[in-house]
């Protein structure tokens, strides 16, 4: 498992270890990487990442775009688009007491299609792109219950109304005839959850299911997946770049940064007491209501690198005001820990740093 | 800034729905129904509201991008007084047009990636024959440094730059022509979070120097409020709210402002938003309900919402709704965030 590392020298054995926030995850990612040859050379999209997504709750993951959190949740799938692919580390999916390791099936093996929408489903950003405009909402989601569920067609579609009325859908026999295109944005996302919640998955990944929706319709669909959790205890991973989303939805937060986490935490640790300068500074860049307009917003100088270079060390060094040359532009810096359950990847926290520990921790 | 530099009185853009044989004319949709607005020199005004409501509708009607179906747009040229948009010939409106430009959403779509960046900046320049030969090269690389880019960028093609960089090549060339006024539609949606900071701080700050107005449409409340001096809210094609930024959001006089605010979800997990979870969807502008518009969705509403449309009229300094209850309504603004410290925490080995 640690044989990745082993080029990443000095932080190694550092970050070998399992992370153990949860003793029981739904879900293990260990050194996972992710490539894409292009015609300009090879793009590192996933470069060693390591998490786990606990049993029953809402892990957000945060990042600007090419930080590989969609990747992330592609790769679980295995639907990375073509020619990328997974060049290393595990996937393990652990049931009741069952555990697959998902980077050992092929991606078009029986096994994996029964396990997709069935253990693990999967909604998207854009639900006109993902629906079957040719056949009514009903019918899509009864293929899914009949592909993994019963074979019976009027019992399928049964399934499809009740969820339907499940997730809140207004007229759901109305809403099971009709085609997508005669619904709304916010009621075609709830019909892709519909979808999802069909089987009754053990984890739904979500990948910026509420950035094209409106304001109002997004604490509809947030209120939603809050409620399924609870009624269902099913896992969720929830990918977003809008901390507003995150605080007010996740239990847990991954900031990922260039194919790597940076932090980890709880979302109050995330929110309250933030330590890579990355989450930092996008904690204090964005416009907040009841802010003081007078004050220009702090910036984080320059933007994302072009995926295809690679950047020496730390990913974030060219951009961050505290970067300490000859440290972090050669090394990536190891995991270490800030509190119980809240890990950071940044040399301002690493080894000598880690035996210093921070107010409020022993609480 | 009392000076008005841009008014806009009923203004409507309908557009026909065709169906049947013949497609004959069927019905209309009502985009834009009677909006007034004002914009001030050096002021910034929003509109906001949700998809479709007819925001950027507005906002191109108001530039001739689309004609408008009825109303008057007077922009008040600094030369030659007051130009009616709506019905200038096309040599008036190559003559203002300098003073009105306008910033897009998507960076990628909005630059031609076939000219190098110092041609898509100097392009207006030479349309207009405002500078030609070293003149021009100058003015291209003063843009380019005004917008935080360097002069030697003009020899790149678009495809070299990231979005932020692209938006900011957008912002050059909206400032060519030494405009009044620039339309910024939904300009900083499409940009990363960090990047989003940088472009609204350029807004500012090129505002401060050059005393510009803009017209921010955005449904990001969060941005508006940073940046807007006045904020008009729009609900299927009609102005709902509007008043100084600040009234808007900590006391709102409109249950869909209300309902707005409440749904924008607080960065900070100690300050739980409660949405005030609005039933149903946006009505269509094409069979919109009677009455208050927003009445099937209002937690408010009463027997007299359904069938007599509101008017607007005026609930205190400048701020406006059109809400039969403004006056008796408790409604409660937006939750303020705690902002985290300016400064990073001390680091124990930096």
């Amino acid at each position: 498992m640690s044989q990745s590392y082993a080029e990443e020298g000095a932080s190694a054995a550092a970050l070998a270890d399992t992370p153990d926030e949860t003793a029981d995850p739904v879900l293990s990612v260990r050194d996972l990487e992710v490539e894409f040859p292009t015609p300009l050379g090879v793009v590192g999209a996933l470069n060693g990442v390591t998490f786990d997504v606990p049993r029953g709750k809402v892990l957000g993951i945060v990042g600007e775009s090419g930080c590989g959190k969609s990747v992330t949740a592609r790769a679980i799938l295995q639907i990375i688009e073509k020619p990328g692919r997974i060049t290393g580390g595990t996937i393990t999916l652990r049931g009741q007491d069952t555990q697959t390791e998902i980077t050992k099936l092929g991606p078009d093996s029986a096994r994996m299609r029964a396990l997709r929408g069935r253990e693990i489903a999967m909604i998207f950003q854009e639900p006109m792109r993902s629906l079957n405009p040719v056949h009514t909402i009903g019918a899509q989601i009864a293929e899914a219950v009949l592909l993994h569920q019963t074979r019976d067609r009027k019992q399928a579609h049964e399934r499809a109304v009740e969820i339907l009325r499940q997730v809140g859908m207004p007229h759901p026999e109305a809403v099971a005839t009709s085609y997508p295109h005669q619904l709304s944005g916010g009621m075609r996302q709830r019909a892709m959850i519909a979808m999802a919640l069909s089987c009754n998955p053990g984890l739904l990944i979500a990948d910026e299911p509420t950035t094209a929706l409106d304001v109002t319709t997004e604490a509809q669909i947030l209120e939603l997946i809050r409620d399924v959790r609870d009624r269902s205890g099913m896992s969720v991973m929830f990918i977003t770049h809008s901390m507003g989303v995150v605080a007010q939805l996740c239990d847990e937060v991954i900031v990922m940064y260039l194919g790597r986490i940076v932090e980890r935490g709880s979302v109050d640790d995330l929110f309250h007491d933030p330590k890579h300068p990355y989450t930092q500074a996008l904690l204090r860049s964005i416009p907040r209501i009841g802010g003081d307009r007078k004050v220009p917003l702090e910036v984080i100088e320059g933007s994302v690198p072009d995926p295809h270079t690679r950047v020496a060390g730390c990913p974030f060094h060219p951009r961050c005001p505290q970067a300490i040359p000859g440290r972090c532009d050669t090394a990536f810096p190891g995991r270490s820990t800030a509190g119980p359950g809240h890990t950071v990847h940044c040399h301002l926290h690493d080894d000598d740093a880690a035996g210093h520990t921070e107010p409020g921790e022993d609480a | 800034m009392s000076e008005p530099l841009l008014e806009v009185t009923g203004l409507r853009k309908h557009f026909p729905v065709r169906g049947g044989f013949l497609r004959r004319r069927v019905g209309e949709i009502k985009a834009v129904d009677g909006v007034d607005l004002t914009v001030h020199r050096g002021e910034t005004v929003a509109l906001v509201g949700e998809s479709g409501c007819g925001k950027s509708t507005t906002g191109r009607a108001i530039l001739r991008l689309e004609a408008p179906t009825a109303g008057e747009v007077v922009f008040h040229h600094p030369e030659h007084g007051p130009v009616h948009l709506e019905s200038a010939d096309a040599r008036t409106l190559r003559a203002v047009r300098p003073h009105l430009q306008m910033v897009f959403q998507d960076p990628f779509a909005s630059l031609d990636s076939r000219m190098t960046v110092g041609g898509i900046v100097a392009e207006p320049l030479v349309i207009n024959k405002a500078a030609t030969g070293q003149e021009l090269k100058d003015r291209v690389a003063e843009l380019l440094t005004l917008v935080g880019l360097r002069p030697e960028h003009a020899n790149r093609y678009p495809h070299a730059f990231s979005g932020g960089q692209r938006q900011r090549i957008c912002i050059a060339r909206a400032l060519a022509l030494d405009p009044d006024l620039i339309v910024c539609d939904e300009a900083v949606s499409a940009l990363d979070v960090s990047v989003q900071a940088q472009i609204l701080n350029l807004l500012e700050d090129l505002q401060r120097r050059l005393g510009l107005a803009y017209l921010f449409i955005s449904h990001d409340l969060a941005a508006v409020e940073h940046i807007a001096d006045r904020v008009v809210v729009m609900y299927v094609g009609k102005i709902v709210e509007s008043g100084p930024v600040e009234q808007i959001y900590t006391a709102p006089r409109h249950p869909y402002t209300e309902a707005l605010l409440a749904a924008v979800p607080q960065p900070d997990p100690r300050v739980r938003t409660r949405p005030k979870l609005l039933t149903g969807d946006v009505p269509s502008p094409a069979s919109p309900p009677g009455g208050c518009y927003f009445h099937p969705r209002c937690p408010h509403a009463q027997p007299v919402c359904a069938t007599e449309a509101p008017e607007v009229r005026s609930v205190g300094d400048g701020h406006l709704s059109a809400c039969h209850f403004a006056d008796a309504l408790p409604l409660a603004g937006a939750t303020a965030a705690a902002r985290p410290p300016a400064t990073p925490a001390a680091q124990a080995n930096s």
